[in-house]
């Protein structure tokens, strides 16, 4: 396969046969993300051992997330799960006391047919804490979707109605608290003003607080008031969802979180491109003030002074050659910004590829390429690592973003790998993000700049893959 | 149901891919759900494997489930046995493949029907049986396999090699400093004039194994891993194996002797009294070591010990026997094997431990505050929460458990990296409460020692200024001695007249 020549983007499909990580790591930022929050992972010594190797020294700091194993009686239905699950919940709220349990189920509860959704709600009357099921499994998921299946679960929790008293709406919208906090009323009124009359806009995606605040000043700089995050801080300041508000999702894997927004609570869905990168926050940004009817204020000098501050390390990719390999849906957005750094693109490989949802991504994709001069790529959904590599061997891309177990091999046979986990813990959303992302991706790049003289670049003997 | 947060030995099919990787040209793919390769990631990031892992998924997903397997994993089979031309497939069977109940054994019959290598499945439950044991499992059905098949084709070479010779037995991918005990057992084995014939699995080749019955005996080193093929190979082939783990200078010596037995029994004539002696007291360093002032030191300090049944059982003892180290306990998570422990250990610790439960083991560590703990990574975040130094001996392990450097645990080499493992974790604590006892740097808060639950009691001012006088290294005790008073008698706020009546009742 070489890269496309013509001016639409191709989809191709592969195998399925790549590596990923399971869904179920999903756990491990969203239990931090929800601080009062605590995991249970309906599985085998499998996927506690996944989480255990992958989630390293996090494990180790008493996290608010385990395991409910599964033993052969378990699976042979010796076992009754409703006790068998009462027993560890009980266990678990007397230890930690958590606002919610979210039950992960995984590839093992699909198979045996244990039915999680309908257990809940009769656990969750009788222990008194609401159980919360999200089906994050292999068999259906890959990485990041991981959280997708978390927030749409979530999203039936948002309340549907703001309470009427002004007091209480102060005290559930932990968000605007926040922002206000510590100020008094009379500027919380006066900064009331400061916003443009639009409708409630609901922002998804889980992202760490400090870049919650950065996007959410964005939007407030133009006059957008956002209303609610979901996930909030706690679960007890889960955003109030009614009929006819606005959301917009800012990761490009809440295909399910936005579908369960728009058909279950009848929410309008603005499709905007991520954003990431200075191009793609600029466009989030954009779209969102055009439906509102916003004129948007200053975006031209913001994206230009902030393209000026990356200038020095654009220099170190332009020009230069990328093969995404695909892991973590990220890929699009990822993509895009690179071709207007001046990187040409020679595969997208991505898990699954939802061309609704991420239809203004797509389409800002093909017009960077169209801009910039450079081909359009492949988009390969559920790849083959396999013939991927020996693409890779073909092309010889100048870097490739892949999963640990292949960035070692390749390395070893002089490519230039960045691991594609680290876009999914970094902070790169917003404008002010845009250098955390060219950081990570120039890093093999610099790291050769120092060694390049010394003539190590091959270090496998055989020159077989 | 098991409420878990951690645990010691990984699920069965980890196993059963270590012995696949280890070999040479061997493939596993397993029948498992997207996500389930994580294998791949360890194996890359904590050997820094410069190749491809020889590990592919038949993935198992939602029309899996719907309609079986069909052809997909025959066909999974097939493609890898051409763009590869591995001499071994092993179908690798998952928890979720376990309970699918597809049956496997045929697919591994239609698919070998197209295949130029072998193709086998892994005989393992994933419900009854850990990594280790499975590894065991696997390496002793690779090796049936390839005896049975040379002995039909009449290829199998029964005759002893001209020299005594060994078969190294249980070296394997992922294993703790395998690597570095490999290369030891090596020299120590042309030390001692013994050929090595085979090491398995680690960088073999499926096609040396009809070969294994050439050697005099057959060395195996860990308890975990290698002793299944040993004892088929005894019961096909009368060969008698070796199974005391050459590690510290007593158990070296112990190893060497039984060796020695051994190739005797079988027409040679060795004696390598001279050969231990010299090495005990000149080459190696650590019997000088345990007579030197700094590890009389050492005497009678308390410590405990935790890993797998090889390793506990081996430092227990060197601590014990070796340094004049007083063993609180020693414990392994190696349940299934826990008799053979308890045997090992007994009489060089007050107390034996068999769990798989972490919190036991914090708490067990937490109760005795010893000066320094032998066990995985995990009880070394247990010894930094609590201020206790710990030396890590056993898996489970992080990357900086595969050192680069040369460090082996067994043979004479591996003593000498012993002693500078024990004796380094205990002046590390010396010094730091030497700091402390004479002021220091310290001008730190106590901290809450208590591995389970946050204290509900309350110290007074007044309290908390007498307990941060006490020595940094029994201030936890103290604090834990006074709760403890406080809690018994119901007293809710704890002041210095408390603290100092829980001294006088409890001698804190």
């Amino acid at each position: 396969m070489t890269v496309a020549e013509s001016q639409a983007l191709t989809f191709d499909c592969e195998t399925g046969n790549y590596h990923t990580f399971c869904p179920i790591s999903c756990v491990a930022w969203l239990y931090q993300k929800i601080e009062d929050s605590f995991f249970l992972v309906i599985g085998t010594k499998t996927c506690g051992y996944f989480l255990q190797n992958a989630m390293g020294v996090m494990i180790f700091a008493e996290p608010r997330y385990a395991m409910a194993e599964l033993e052969e009686g378990d699976i042979s239905a010796k076992l009754n799960d409703y006790d068998e699950l009462k027993r560890l919940c009980m266990q678990i709220k007397r230890d930690r006391n958590p606002s919610v349990i979210v039950w992960i189920g995984t590839c093992t509860t699909e198979i045996i047919k244990m039915d999680l959704e309908g257990l809940a709600p009769k656990l969750e009357a009788e222990i008194g804490i609401p159980i919360v099921v999200a089906r994050a499994n292999g068999l259906d998921y890959a990485f990041t979707q991981g959280e997708d299946t978390v927030l749409a679960a979530m999203a039936a929790r948002c309340p549907d109605q703001a309470p009427v008293a002004q007091t209480e709406k102060d005290e559930r919208n932990g968000l605007s608290k926040l922002l206000n906090f510590g100020k008094k009323k009379e500027e919380i009124v006066k900064e009331e003003s400061e916003y443009i009359d639009h409708p409630p806009l609901v922002l998804f995606g889980s992202l760490p607080d400090p870049v919650v605040t950065q996007l959410t000043l964005e939007l407030k700089k133009q006059g957008i008031k956002v209303s609610g995050w979901l996930p909030a801080k706690r679960f007890t300041e889960l955003p109030v969802i009614e009929e006819g508000y606005y959301v917009c999702g800012v990761n490009p894997f809440l295909s399910r979180t936005a579908t369960t927004l728009m058909r279950r609570r009848k929410c309008k869905l603005i499709g905007a491109p991520f954003p990431i990168g200075p191009d793609g926050t600029r466009a989030w940004v954009e779209k969102i003030c055009s439906v509102f009817n916003i004129t948007p204020q200053g975006l031209d000098e913001r994206e230009a002074k902030i393209w000026e501050n990356l200038e020095d390390y654009v220099k170190l990719i332009r020009g230069k050659s990328v093969f995404f390999m695909g892991d973590n849906l990220l890929e699009i957005s990822l993509a895009r910004f690179l071709v207007r750094c001046g990187m040409t693109i020679n595969e997208i490989g991505i898990p699954y590829m939802d061309k609704r949802y991420q239809a203004a991504e797509l389409a800002m994709l093909e017009q960077a390429c169209k801009d910039m001069g450079v081909p359009v790529p492949s988009i390969v959904e559920k790849p083959d690592n396999y013939n991927q590599i020996q693409r890779i061997n073909q092309m010889k891309p100048d870097l490739v973003i892949t999963g640990m177990a292949h960035a070692n091999p390749l390395e070893a046979r002089g490519i230039n790998t960045k691991w594609s986990v680290e876009f999914t813990f970094a902070q790169i959303h917003g404008f002010s993000n845009a250098r955390d992302i060219l950081e990570l991706v120039t890093r093999p790049l610099r790291r050769n700049n120092n060694l390049k003289d010394l003539g190590w670049d091959k270090l496998v003997k055989e020159a077989h893959v | 149901m098991k409420l878990a947060y951690w645990m010691y030995a990984g699920p069965a099919h980890i196993g059963t891919l270590r012995i696949a990787s280890s070999f040479k040209n061997v493939h596993a793919i397993m029948h498992a759900p997207l996500g389930d390769d994580y294998f791949n990631v360890m194996r890359s990031m904590l050997e820094r494997e410069r190749n491809f892992t020889p590990v592919t998924a038949s993935v198992v997903d939602r029309h899996v489930l719907a309609r079986g397997s069909q052809e997909k994993v025959v066909d999974n089979i097939t493609r890898k046995d051409k763009e590869e031309t591995p001499d071994l497939i092993i179908l690798t069977p998952t928890c979720t493949s376990s309970i699918l109940q597809e049956d496997l054994q045929n697919f591994v019959e239609r698919a070998q029907l197209d295949a130029k290598g072998d193709v086998l499945l892994a005989d393992v439950n994933h419900y009854r049986v850990n990594e280790l044991q499975a590894a065991d499992r696997t390496l002793q059905q690779v090796v049936q396999f390839y005896i049975e098949k040379a002995r039909k084709k009449g290829e199998l070479s029964e005759n002893k090699t001209e020299k005594p010779s060994v078969n190294i037995i249980g070296i394997s991918t992922l294993g703790f400093h395998n690597q570095h005990d490999c290369t030891e057992l090596k020299r120590l084995m042309a030390d001692l004039g013994i050929e090595v014939n085979a090491v398995i699995p680690e960088g073999a080749s499926v096609h040396e194994l009809k070969n294994l019955p050439r050697a005099w005996f057959n060395l195996c080193p860990y308890r975990e891993l290698g002793l299944a093929a040993a004892k088929y190979l005894e019961e096909q082939f009368g060969m008698p194996y070796v199974d005391i783990t050459p590690m510290g200078v007593v158990e070296t010596a112990r190893c060497i002797r039984k060796i020695e037995q051994v190739i005797n029994a079988q027409g040679a004539n060795v004696d390598y009294e001279e050969f231990i002696n010299n090495q005990t007291l000149y080459v190696s360093q650590a019997a000088w070591f345990s007579r030197s002032i700094d590890c009389q030191n050492l005497t009678g300090k308390k410590a405990v010990v935790f890993g797998d049944s090889t390793h506990a059982a081996a430092i227990t003892k060197i601590l014990s026997r070796e340094m004049g180290i007083h063993v609180v306990w020693a414990g392994t998570y190696c349940k299934y094997d826990a008799d053979w422990f308890r045997e090992q250990v007994s009489e060089y610790c007050d107390e034996v431990i068999v769990t798989e439960d972490h919190g036991a083991i914090g708490d067990a560590i937490a109760r005795v505050e010893p000066s320094a703990i032998f066990g995985t990574q995990m009880e070394r975040h247990v010894g930094k929460r609590l201020d206790i130094p710990c030396g890590v001996i056993a898996a489970p392990i992080h990357i900086q458990n595969f050192p680069i450097g040369y460090k082996p645990f067994m043979g004479y080499e591996g003593t000498n990296q012993i002693a500078d493992l024990v004796y380094n974790s205990f002046t590390l604590g010396m010094e730091d409460h030497l700091l402390e006892i004479f002021g220091g740097h310290d001008t730190k808060e106590v901290i809450t020692k208590g591995i389970s639950a946050e204290s509900d009691l309350n110290w007074t001012k007044d309290g908390l200024a007498e307990l941060n006088k006490i020595p940094g290294f029994v201030r936890g005790k103290v604090k834990r001695n006074t709760e403890k008073f406080a809690r018994e008698r119901g007293i809710a706020n704890i002041s210095a007249e408390v603290l100092y009546a829980a001294k006088e009742a409890v001698g804190a």
